[in-house]
């Protein structure tokens, strides 16, 4: 972490700084119609009140303090913009107007819930492609700082501040101002903001193992934006259950992979390690939004992983209901992944046949043509079915495929005990 | 998607050919390189470029009898192509990591013609994937 960090100085300061940090942005960015200028104003105020805060105490008005001066950088940045155009000779009307229209810099800041919403959804606007919409998610709404967003995907801090700053160019280039999206607009850029989230958490979650676990904690990042954007709307089903999908899914984490990072099954993890008080969390979550509300994608993911969850055992699963659920998901959204996870259920259910059977399926659907999650899940049930030499050539074939280390070192793992149980049934056979 | 772009020159004599170029098509080819890794750098795709030292320089190091480094001189007439350089490109789509090799096999060489150098692509591996 670098000393410019916010959260670096006290984890406290730390909290509260990412916490306000998207108030005071919205409040800020409300006001001035430069939304690239105003989150770098925020950003100095932060970094500046992480240096002073631990050291001078955390002011009355921690709020004030902070939105007071990013105002005063951004009325500098504004002076410095208009002597700039002065010197070039340009117009500098329109800066003054925008200046002339903010309030004086002791005002006392409203803060109204809705800026922080506006500034989500900003990040979910449709001119972002998604590594951008994370950047700057992360960034405007989570407060990390560019630094801290760069060691977290693994990439120079240079190539990370471009990305931010592209983002916000392509923001400032679309013209929309900052401000609620048309109703039309709200429920598509909703579902772009969730996507985002979902993202950051699995980008977090599945990198937690082995030679990433210096990487600030996405998934903590992801569960805390969620649980904000759900205190904002506590009425949208989908935001209830995608705060319920991540719970339920973070509450294995622990049990997820062994001591050296290797990958452990769900069906092979020690199940008290799961984490009891998450998965309470998740199932009240996802039990609420499924008996008020219209069910969606995320509310029926969390709910198969409450499935998972609530099962003492890997023999308790109740399989009929995740196959179930499964049917309702692939009804509603076209995606080859939940047929091909419905065709394991459909195999625990029905039997390994059926689920081959659905795979055969798939193998004519160009989305998942050399996908490595194909052979992976062909080789599990043809093992299942008891042919170990055909699970063999799928389990390598897959490993060969993927691109994840972990997931490569399991399925190479699983491929060569099945192939050495099939030498020693072989060797006796001989003798 | 993190892609690993690499450049391949032939062996030849040791020596890369743009040795005995005009200097004036130097400085085109230079330029073209400058320009490519600056648009990838303000596009925010660019993690890492570097350019490798010639053939002659290269060094094939096995582990001796007692696990001290037993060192083999260049240039290796015995291969044909020899890495030159490499880039790693963070992308949206494989296509696009197509797209920037190709910008990096039209760089020019004498005269200005394309060399159409061969860039090997490969996708990086990474340590998540989510259980199902």
């Amino acid at each position: 972490m670098t000393p410019e960090s916010p959260t670096s100085a006290d984890p406290a300061v730390g909290r509260l700084l990412r916490e306000l940090a998207p108030q005071v942005l919205g409040a800020v960015a409300r006001r001035h119609e430069d939304f690239s200028a105003a989150e770098d104003a925020v950003q100095e105020a932060l970094i500046a009140a992480a240096a002073r805060w631990p050291a001078d105490g955390v002011p009355d008005n921690p709020r004030g303090w902070l939105y007071q001066v990013a105002r005063r950088r951004l009325t500098d940045h504004v002076r410095s913009e208009v002597a700039r155009r002065r010197r070039e000779e340009a117009v500098a009307s329109e800066l003054l107007a925008t200046e002339a229209a903010a309030p004086p810099p002791d005002a006392e800041i409203d803060v109204e819930e809705d800026d922080t919403l506006v500034l989500l959804f900003m990040c979910g606007h449709p001119a972002l492609t998604p590594p951008s919409a994370i950047a700057l998610t992360l960034r405007a709404v989570g407060g990390l700082t560019t630094a801290e967003i760069a060691s977290a995907f693994l990439v120079p801090e240079a190539t990370m501040a471009q990305r931010i700053s592209r983002a916000k160019q392509s923001i400032k280039a679309s013209g929309v101002p900052f401000a609620m999206p048309t109703a039309e607009e709200r429920a598509a850029r909703l579902g772009a903001v969730l996507h985002v989230l979902y993202l950051i958490f699995n980008e977090g979650y599945t990198s937690s193992a082995g030679p990433h676990l210096h990487r600030t904690d996405l998934s903590n990042e992801a569960i805390r934006l969620a649980r904000a954007v759900h205190a904002l709307l506590p009425g949208d089903g989908e935001v209830t259950g995608l705060l319920a999908l991540m719970l339920l899914t973070d509450a294995r984490r622990g049990a997820r992979t062994g001591p050296s990072g290797e990958l452990i099954p769900l069906d092979a993890q020690d199940r008290a390690l799961w984490d009891q008080g998450l998965i309470a969390e998740g199932i009240a979550l996802v039990s609420d939004a499924l008996s008020r509300r219209a069910v969606g994608p995320y509310q029926l993911q969390a709910a198969i992983a409450a499935v998972h969850d609530e099962a003492a055992s890997a023999a308790d699963t109740d399989w009929p209901q995740i196959l179930a659920l499964y049917g309702l998901l692939e009804r509603m959204s076209d995606n080859p992944m939940v047929a091909l996870n419905r065709a394991i259920a459909a195999a625990m259910v029905h039997g390994p046949a059926v689920g081959l059977e659905l795979v055969a399926a798939l193998d004519a659907d160009a989305r998942l043509r050399g996908h490595y999650r194909l052979d992976a899940v062909r080789a599990h049930l043809l093992e299942m079915a008891g042919d170990p030499e055909r699970a063999v050539t799928h389990y390598r074939a897959a490993a060969e495929r993927t691109t994840s280390i972990p997931e490569r070192d399991y399925l190479t793992a699983k491929a060569a005990r099945l192939a050495a149980d099939l030498r020693g049934t072989s060797a006796t056979g001989d003798a | 998607m993190r892609y690993m772009l690499l450049m391949h020159a032939p062996s030849g004599t040791g020596d890369y050919q743009h040795s005995t170029w005009d200097p004036a098509d130097w400085r085109v080819h230079l330029d073209y390189w400058r320009r490519l890794n600056g648009e990838l750098t303000r596009s925010g795709e660019l993690v890492g470029v570097e350019a490798l030292t010639a053939p002659r320089e290269a060094r094939v190091v096995r582990a001796g009898r007692s696990g001290a480094p037993a060192v083999t001189d260049g240039p290796f007439p015995e291969a044909k192509e020899f890495l030159a350089g490499y880039w790693i490109v963070d992308v949206d789509r494989a296509e696009r990591a197509y797209e920037i090799a190709a910008r990096a096999s039209a760089a020019p060489g004498p005269g200005g013609a394309p060399l159409a150098i061969p860039i090997e692509v490969r996708q990086v591996m990474r340590a998540p994937a989510a259980d199902a």
